[in-house]
């Protein structure tokens, strides 16, 4: 597969997925991995009040750091600041790609040191910088898997779960100097580590997301496992973090509440191995730690969802990935038929704010609404909720009532299709008039011969959907007349 | 059985799927609730909860059908709703749907104050418990989702096949998973909905039940159409046909 196959194409969800259900490897694969998650997870959280307390204080934050979001933004911005970090502010991918060029060009890096960062991915970083003869390592295991591979992650926080250790052995050692074919997985794991290993020296600048920004502070929180992370933001002279605007926390104390949240969700993890808390590059006397030091903040459609408060609980979203790890969807579908860089249900409600509603149509349906995302959510995002919002917004033109009020989103009412309009309508004027609904009530079980045997994507996998022979309302009546009841 | 002092008159809203496409389910349940000594009304102008346009983005039009439901229950008895995601509709998201109405809105909280998924009540405020008797039987029990998240329907249904001897339990894999349903999502996607019930329904079928319950009549359609399609005898039955029919086979004492 080259670098250049698995490109980012939404509106292809539905031919993806039907693919991925086709693939029976894939399928139990997919589905052995989340289920190992969500045990993990469930005994993190053996007392569910206890979860829920704790989660009412996650969302608590969450929402107060977005309720005061622009002037948080500007206290963080003063306050790294103060403490020597250069902050930008990119509103497009290619902004933000572009201030990275301009760093990378500045200090003459021709290799850049990447831990595992999303927002990363949002802007095809690595892509962007190869096409300047710049490398763009990562060296999350997991990336630098999909990296050789010239693949994609297929889920936020284990983004090579679709690939087997077969896989990865092919992978090492096709594209590794020297590497054995091996499926041994401690094996495999050293070998990739060493060809990382090299490159940390080498570079000139170490790329990282970011977990939680202090504002208060001028802190970056980074939680991840493999202490790449810590690496990339201390070795390299250069450290560049680059994370969403939304991303703001007011105090230090308001990371604890998210940090007893994350891993539990995320991994079944109590903690994580690393927990780095950045406070500025290497000041006058310290032994380590970057020269210089960056911090590129994205909108890319984030202040879409701000805007509209009917949609803004998407932004609380603090990347654990327990909503997609509990989906049934994403399970038999897995993370790559999305098309997106966050797949899942946070992807189908945060997608459409970031590259707009009309390739993303098919997202917000692909849910049975069956739930089990908001109830794992460790901010309670009620993305069921979301969801319909979402629905509603590409079948519906803004000139039309909305509640909350709503300015378009970019790509709204992209899905309205007349047939279906009149289809509601219709819905709408049998069963909300009594005594229509009586007469059809009357006639369908009369009529039920006219069941046509295809419905749509009904019938697929169902038989026809037939009016019984006698309504239970002809029912009842009987029974009356009969005596009964 | 225990008399109920509480309330004697309820009213059921059976909701459009069980009107016109399950109607022995509604028939069944008017039966149990009878036979536990509740006198039941039914509204004839009921018609549907409005979750169909609410979950497909149409929530004006939902707002217009379940408008249509307020007055219909003028007196303060219980509103027993046989299908849980419809209950699921009138406890929780008919008092939304009429946020910016203070009247409505008056009224949907009053009707959710008082609206019960039928196991719930037949449990916990009717004091189901029927004597032995019965020939033994085995069955799996699915829960539809927003009944399980917002009508507590699991530890419910699991309680109420407790109260009725000889009937076992059989628990399925992935017990609490969706079988795919989901209103229009089994029609919008259908492949990934079909995979969802084919999963559910092997399931069922690897514990070797006798039928499996619900007390969604939504989920049942689902999951009996597959079946009918799949040819295959394994039917599932609302709960109250269950439980009606180990009334008539043990008493109801
Ligand atoms: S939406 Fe909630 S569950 Fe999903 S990734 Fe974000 S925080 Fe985690």
């Amino acid at each position: 597969m080259s670098a250049e196959a698995v490109t980012v194409r939404p509106e292809d969800f539905k031919l993806r997925s039907h693919e991925a259900l086709h693939d029976a490897h894939l399928r139990s694969s997919f589905r052995g991995a989340m289920d190992f998650l969500i045990e993990r997870r469930a005994l993190q959280f053996p007392d569910l009040q206890a979860f829920e307390r704790l989660r009412k204080m996650g969302e608590q934050v969450r929402q107060h750091a977005l309720n005061h979001l622009p002037d948080l933004l500007e206290t963080l911005e003063a306050n790294l600041t103060a403490r020597g970090v250069q902050v930008h502010w990119a509103e497009t991918p290619e902004d933000a790609n572009r201030i990275f060029l301009d760093i990378a060009q500045r200090h003459e890096a021709s290799l850049m040191v990447k831990g595992k960062s999303m927002v990363s991915e949002e802007i095809e970083l690595n892509h962007t910088m190869a096409a300047q003869d710049i490398e763009c390592l990562e060296t999350d295991m997991g990336e630098y898997i999909l990296q050789l591979d010239g693949d994609r992650p297929s889920h936020i926080i284990m983004p090579a779960i679709h690939k087997t250790k077969q896989d990865v052995a092919e992978i090492f050692h096709e594209h590794i100097n020297g590497a054995p074919l091996t499926d041994d997985v401690n094996e495999l794991i050293g070998i990739g580590r060493q060809a990382l290993r090299e490159k940390f020296g080498a570079a000139k600048i170490g790329v990282s997301g970011v977990n939680f920004m202090v504002a208060e502070t001028g802190t970056l929180v980074l939680v991840e496992n493999e202490g790449n992370g810590r690496l990339c933001t201390t070795v390299p002279d250069v450290h560049i973090a680059i994370t969403g605007i939304e991303k703001v926390v007011e105090k230090l104390e308001h990371v604890l509440p998210l940090y007893a949240l994350l891993p539990k969700s995320a991994t079944g993890q109590a903690v994580t191995t690393y927990l780095n808390i950045i406070s500025g590059p290497r000041r006058d006397g310290e032994k380590d730690g970057p020269q210089e030091m960056h911090l590129v903040l994205l909108d890319n459609g984030r202040t879409q969802a701000y805007r509209e408060t009917r949609y803004r609980a998407t932004l609380q979203c603090i990347r654990c990935g327990a909503c997609m790890n509990h989906c049934p969807v994403y399970t038999r579908v897995g993370g790559l038929s999305y098309g997106t860089t966050y797949p899942g249900p946070i992807g189908s409600i945060i997608s459409p704010h970031l590259v707009g509603l009309e390739s993303t149509r098919d997202l917000p349906t692909a849910s049975s609404l069956c739930g089990a995302c908001g109830e794992v959510c460790p901010v309670k995002i009620p993305i069921p909720d979301m969801l319909m919002k979402l629905r509603e917004a590409g079948r519906h033109s803004v000139t039309e009532s909305m509640t909350p009020p709503s300015q378009a989103l970019v790509g709204q009412g992209t899905v309205r299709r007349l047939g279906e309009v009149l289809a509601w309508k219709g819905w709408r004027l049998l069963y909300s008039n009594a005594a229509l609904y009586r007469l059809f009530a009357w006639l369908a079980p009369r009529l039920r011969w006219l069941t046509p045997p295809v419905q749509a994507g009904w019938t697929q996998s169902r038989a026809p959907l037939k009016p019984a022979p006698q309504s239970l309302r002809a029912m009842l009546a009987q029974r009356r007349r009969d005596g009964g009841g | 059985m225990k008399p109920n002092p509480a309330a004697t008159q309820v009213y059921l809203f059976a909701t459009c799927v069980i009107d016109l496409f399950s109607p022995q389910s509604g028939l069944d349940v008017v039966d149990v609730l009878e036979r536990l000594g509740v006198t039941v009304h039914f509204p004839e102008s009921q018609t549907c909860c409005g979750q169909p346009g609410y979950t497909t983005g149409f929530p004006e039009e939902a707002r217009r059908v379940a408008a249509a439901q307020l007055d219909l229950f003028p007196e303060p008895w219980p509103i027993i709703v046989p299908s849980g995601s419809c209950g699921g509709m009138l406890k929780h998201h008919w008092p939304k749907l009429f946020a910016d109405d203070a009247a409505r809105r008056a009224q949907a909280e009053n009707i959710a104050a008082r609206t019960y998924e039928f196991t719930d009540y037949v449990v916990n405020h009717l004091g189901l418990e029927l004597p032995s008797g019965a020939a033994p039987i085995k069955v799996a029990l699915h829960t539809s989702c927003s009944a399980r998240r917002e009508m507590n329907a699991l530890p419910n249904g699991r309680a109420a096949l407790a109260k009725l001897p000889g009937v076992e339990l059989l628990v399925h894999d992935h017990e609490s998973e969706c079988c795919g349903f989901g209103g229009t999502f089994s029609v919008k996607h259908p492949e990934i909905s079909a995979a969802m019930a084919a999963d559910k329904l092997d399931a069922i079928k690897a514990t070797g039940c006798d039928g499996f319950v619900s007390a969604d009549c939504g989920c049942l359609l689902n999951l009996n159409l597959t079946l009918e399609k799949r040819q295959d005898a394994l039917r599932g039955r609302h709960i109250a046909t269950l439980i009606r029919e180990r009334m008539a086979q043990g008493g109801t004492a």
